[in-house]
C-alpha cells in the first residue's frame, strides 16, 4: 500500500521516523523549530521532539555546520538544514575541510555521520545569489555523498538512508518540488544511495536528469513521443555515488545521451557523466553527448530571462533533435 | 623542614610534597614536548619530515598546565600548532613522531601529518589547518556533551590570529547562546605568523571579546605551569558544573618562527632573548630544585625523557610507510562513493 504525500511531507516523515528510532538524531537550522520551517518541511517537529532535538539557530551557517560536524565526530547524528543551499557557501569550509576530511586526517579514527539538507538550485526570480545549483561543487569532493531526489518516495527513502549512513551525506531538495505529490510506500521505506532509476523506458535517446530536471526531462519525453521519438529517462537520484552502470546500460540500448541539469556547464555533473560514458560506452555512442544546463551566466532576476537561462522542455527537445541528427551544439 | 617526596608509602602526602610531585610531573611533560619538538626540527632539517612544521617551543606550559586540569574523558580540539597539545593529552611520542615522519604507525597512519594529530583513545579530536575553522567544531563537541549530559568538558585552543576570523565569533556566539561546557583558550603568542598584535587587532586584549557574548573571561601571562593549571581549572569547573563557556587568553611566546620556513625577522633578537629568560620550562625546573626536589631526581627524570624521545625517533625511523590501500577505506566508511 502507498499513500500520496507532498515532497515536504515525505522528508518530514523520514526525519520523524529516524528521530523516533534513534535518540542521537537531531535537527538543527534556521527557523526549523518555532517558525515550523522556512518551507514547512519541519512543521510540527518542535512540538513532537522539543527544543533539545529541534534546534533553532541564529544566522550563522558556518557556526552551526561546524557544530554539527563536531557533534557527529563524538557520536551524534545531526541533520543540519540550510534554509537554502545557497547559504552553504559560507559554511563551505566546514563541509569541505572538516566533514569530508576528518576521517582521512585522523587515519580513520573519527567518522562524521551527518546530513546536510535543504532546497537547492533555482526557485522563482530570487536572483543570482539565491539560485545556485550547489551540488556540482560538493559532488567533486571525496568523502562526501550527494543525493538529489525528484519524487516524494525517493525523498523519504534517500533521506532515511542518509541519516543512517556513517559518512556525510548532502541532500539536495528543491523549493519548486516541495508541494509536488507522489505515492510513498507504507512502512519502512529506504532507498539505497547510488542507485539510479529508469523512470521512463525508451529506445532512441537517453535523458539523464535529477531533482526537478527529472520532471522537465519527462515532459520533454512526452512531447518527443508525439514526434515518434522514444526517450528513456534515467533519474539519477544519487550524484555521488553515481550509478554509472544504469546510465551505461541505457546508452547501450539507445546509443544517444542528453544530460539535463541545473547549474553551470563548466565541470558540472553533466561533464562528469559525459566523461564516464565516453570511456565506458564509446562504441555504443552514435552521436556526441549533449548537455542541457543553466546558461553560463549568473542567474538574472527578470522572469523572462530567468526562464531563458534555466533548462526547459523545449531546450531538451532541441538537444534531442540535434543528437538524433548527430549534431554538436 | 624540607619536603621529602620520595619516601615509602606512609601517611597522606603533605600539601607541599603533593604540589612538588605535581610540578615534577608537569615539568616532565613540558620537557617531553620541548625535546620532541627539538628532535622534530632536527628531523625536518634532515628531510625526514615534510610540509609544514609549526613548533610549540616556548608555549609548553600552556598545553601542559591547561590539560592537567582535565579528566581523561574530556575532549581537546586545537589548531595546527598541535604537537604539544597532543602529547599533553596523552598521545605517545612514538605515535606523534611517526605521524610527522609520515609512517603508518603514526597517530593518523601517516595520512594527517603535523597539523592533524588525532588520538581517539585520549579524546584528542585533532589539529586543524584552517585558522578558526575548528572553533565551531569544538563547540559541536561540547554541544554533544550537553545533549547527552555526559559531564565532559571540551577545551578548544587557537592562536590570537584566529580572533579576527568568522569561525571564532560564530563558535563563541553559539557556545554562549546554548551555554555549552567548553573552555576557549587563546594562546596569544603575539604574532599571527609575522604580523604583531598591534597590526592585527584594534583591541589587543583578546579576552574582551567575551563581553559581547556575555561569556566569562580570564587573562593571564604564562610563567608558572601550576598557575596555568589552576586558572584553566576554574574555567573547566565552570564548564563542568554550570555548563558555561569561558574565554581565556593566555599570553605566551613562541621561541621559533611560525613554521620551519620562517626566520622570524619581524622581531628583534633582543626581544627573543628577553622572552627566553622567562622560559616557563626553565622556571619550572628552577622551582622544582628550589622547592627541594633532589637534583639527582630531576636529572633522572630528564634522562627518562631523553630515553623516551630517542626511542620514539628510532620507532618513527624504522616504521613502515602507509600504502595506497590505506586511502579509500579512510575516505569513506563502507564502499567507496565514486
Amino acid at each position: 500500500m502507498a499513500r500520496t504525500l507532498r515532497f515536504r511531507e515525505a522528508l518530514r516523515e523520514a526525519m520523524i521516523e529516524e528521530m523516533d528510532r534513534d535518540e542521537r538524531v537531531f535537527l538543527m537550522g534556521e527557523e526549523v523549530g518555532h517558525y515550523q520551517g522556512a518551507y514547512k518541511v519541519s512543521e510540527g517537529m518542535l512540538d513532537r521532539f522539543g527544543d533539545k532535538r529541534v534546534v533553532d539557530t541564529p544566522i550563522a551557517e558556518s557556526g552551526f555546520a561546524g557544530i554539527g560536524v563536531g557533534a557527529a565526530m563524538v557520536g551524534l547524528r545531526p541533520i543540519i538544514e540550510f534554509m537554502t543551499w545557497n547559504f552553504s557557501a559560507v559554511a563551505f569550509d566546514q563541509i569541505l575541510n572538516n566533514a569530508a576530511k576528518v576521517r582521512q586526517m585522523s587515519g580513520g579514527q573519527f567518522e562524521c555521520p551527518i546530513v546536510f539538507r535543504g532546497p537547492n538550485a533555482s526557485a522563482r526570480q530570487v536572483g543570482s545569489q539565491h539560485s545556485h545549483a550547489m551540488e556540482h561543487f560538493y559532488a567533486t569532493v571525496p568523502g562526501l555523498k550527494v543525493v538529489a531526489p525528484a519524487f516524494p518516495a525517493d525523498a523519504k527513502g534517500l533521506l532515511k538512508t542518509a541519516i543512517r549512513d556513517d559518512n556525510p551525506v548532502l541532500v539536495m531538495e528543491s523549493e519548486t518540488l516541495y508541494a509536488v505529490k507522489g505515492d510513498v510506500p507504507d512502512g519502512e521505506h529506504l532507498v539505497e544511495l547510488g542507485r539510479a532509476h529508469v523512470v521512463r523506458p525508451g529506445r532512441d535517446v537517453t535523458l539523464v536528469a535529477y531533482s526537478r530536471m527529472t520532471h522537465v526531462a519527462l515532459e520533454a519525453a512526452t512531447d518527443l513521443e508525439k514526434e515518434g521519438v522514444s526517450a528513456e529517462v534515467v533519474d539519477l537520484r544519487s550524484l555521488r555515488p553515481l550509478d554509472e552502470g544504469t546510465i551505461v546500460a541505457s546508452v547501450e540500448r539507445t546509443h544517444r545521451l542528453v544530460v539535463v541539469h541545473e547549474g553551470w556547464p563548466y565541470g558540472g555533473v553533466g561533464a562528469e557523466i559525459a566523461d564516464r560514458v565516453q570511456r565506458l560506452a564509446f562504441d555504443a555512442l552514435d552521436a556526441p553527448i549533449l548537455r542541457v544546463t543553466t546558461l553560463d551566466v549568473p542567474m538574472p532576476y527578470s522572469a523572462k530571462l530567468e526562464q531563458a537561462c534555466m533548462p526547459q522542455r523545449d531546450r531538451v527537445i532541441d538537444a534531442v533533435r540535434r543528437t538524433l541528427a548527430r549534431g554538436t551544439n | 623542614m624540607p619536603p621529602t617526596p620520595d619516601t615509602t608509602p606512609g601517611p597522606p602526602p603533605t600539601r607541599a610534597s603533593s604540589d612538588l610531585d605535581r610540578l615534577a610531573e608537569l615539568y616532565r611533560q613540558m620537557l617531553l614536548v620541548r625535546r620532541v619538538e627539538e628532535e622534530s626540527a632536527r628531523a625536518y632539517a634532515e628531510g625526514k619530515i615534510g610540509g609544514f612544521l609549526h613548533l610549540y617551543i616556548g608555549q609548553e606550559a600552556v598545553a601542559v598546565g591547561a590539560l592537567a586540569a582535565l579528566r581523561p574523558e574530556d575532549y581537546v580540539v586545537t589548531t595546527y600548532r598541535d604537537h604539544g597539545i597532543a602529547l599533553a593529552k596523552g598521545m605517545t611520542p612514538r605515535a606523534l613522531l611517526a605521524e610527522l615522519f609520515g609512517k603508518s604507525t603514526g597517530c593518523s597512519r601517516g595520512l594527517g601529518g603535523s597539523m592533524h594529530m588525532f588520538d581517539r583513545e585520549h579524546n584528542m579530536l585533532g589539529g586543524y589547518g584552517i585558522v578558526g575553522g575548528h572553533i565551531p567544531l569544538a563547540a559541536g563537541v561540547a554541544f554533544a556533551s550537553k545533549y547527552r549530559a555526559d559531564g565532559r568538558v571540551t577545551v578548544c585552543f587557537f592562536g590570537e590570529g584566529a580572533v579576527s576570523i568568522g569561525g571564532f565569533h560564530e563558535g563563541l556566539s553559539l557556545a554562549a547562546l546554548w551555554k555549552l561546557p567548553i573552555v576557549f583558550i587563546c594562546e596569544n603568542n603575539e604574532y599571527a605568523m609575522g604580523t604583531p598584535l598591534s597590526r592585527s587587532m584594534s583591541v589587543e586584549d583578546v579576552s574582551l571579546k567575551a563581553l559581547g557574548y556575555g561569556m566569562d573571561r580570564d587573562r593571564f601571562v604564562v610563567d608558572d605551569v601550576l598557575e596555568v593549571e589552576r586558572r584553566i581549572g576554574e574555567a573547566v569547573k565552570r564548564a563542568r558544573e554550570e555548563s558555561l563557556p569561558t574565554l581565556v587568553e593566555v599570553r605566551t611566546y613562541r621561541f621559533r618562527g611560525h613554521s620551519m620556513s620562517d626566520p622570524a625577522k619581524y622581531r628583534t633578537p633582543a626581544e627573543l632573548e628577553e622572552r627566553k629568560q622567562r622560559d616557563p620550562l626553565a622556571r619550572a625546573r628552577a622551582s622544582l630544585v628550589q622547592r627541594g626536589l633532589d637534583e639527582q631526581r630531576v636529572e633522572a627524570l630528564e634522562r627518562s625523557v631523553e630515553a623516551e624521545v630517542a626511542d620514539a625517533v628510532k620507532f618513527a625511523n624504522e616504521s613502515p610507510e602507509p600504502t595506497l590501500a590505506d586511502l579509500e577505506p579512510t575516505t569513506y566508511k563502507g564502499p567507496f562513493a565514486y
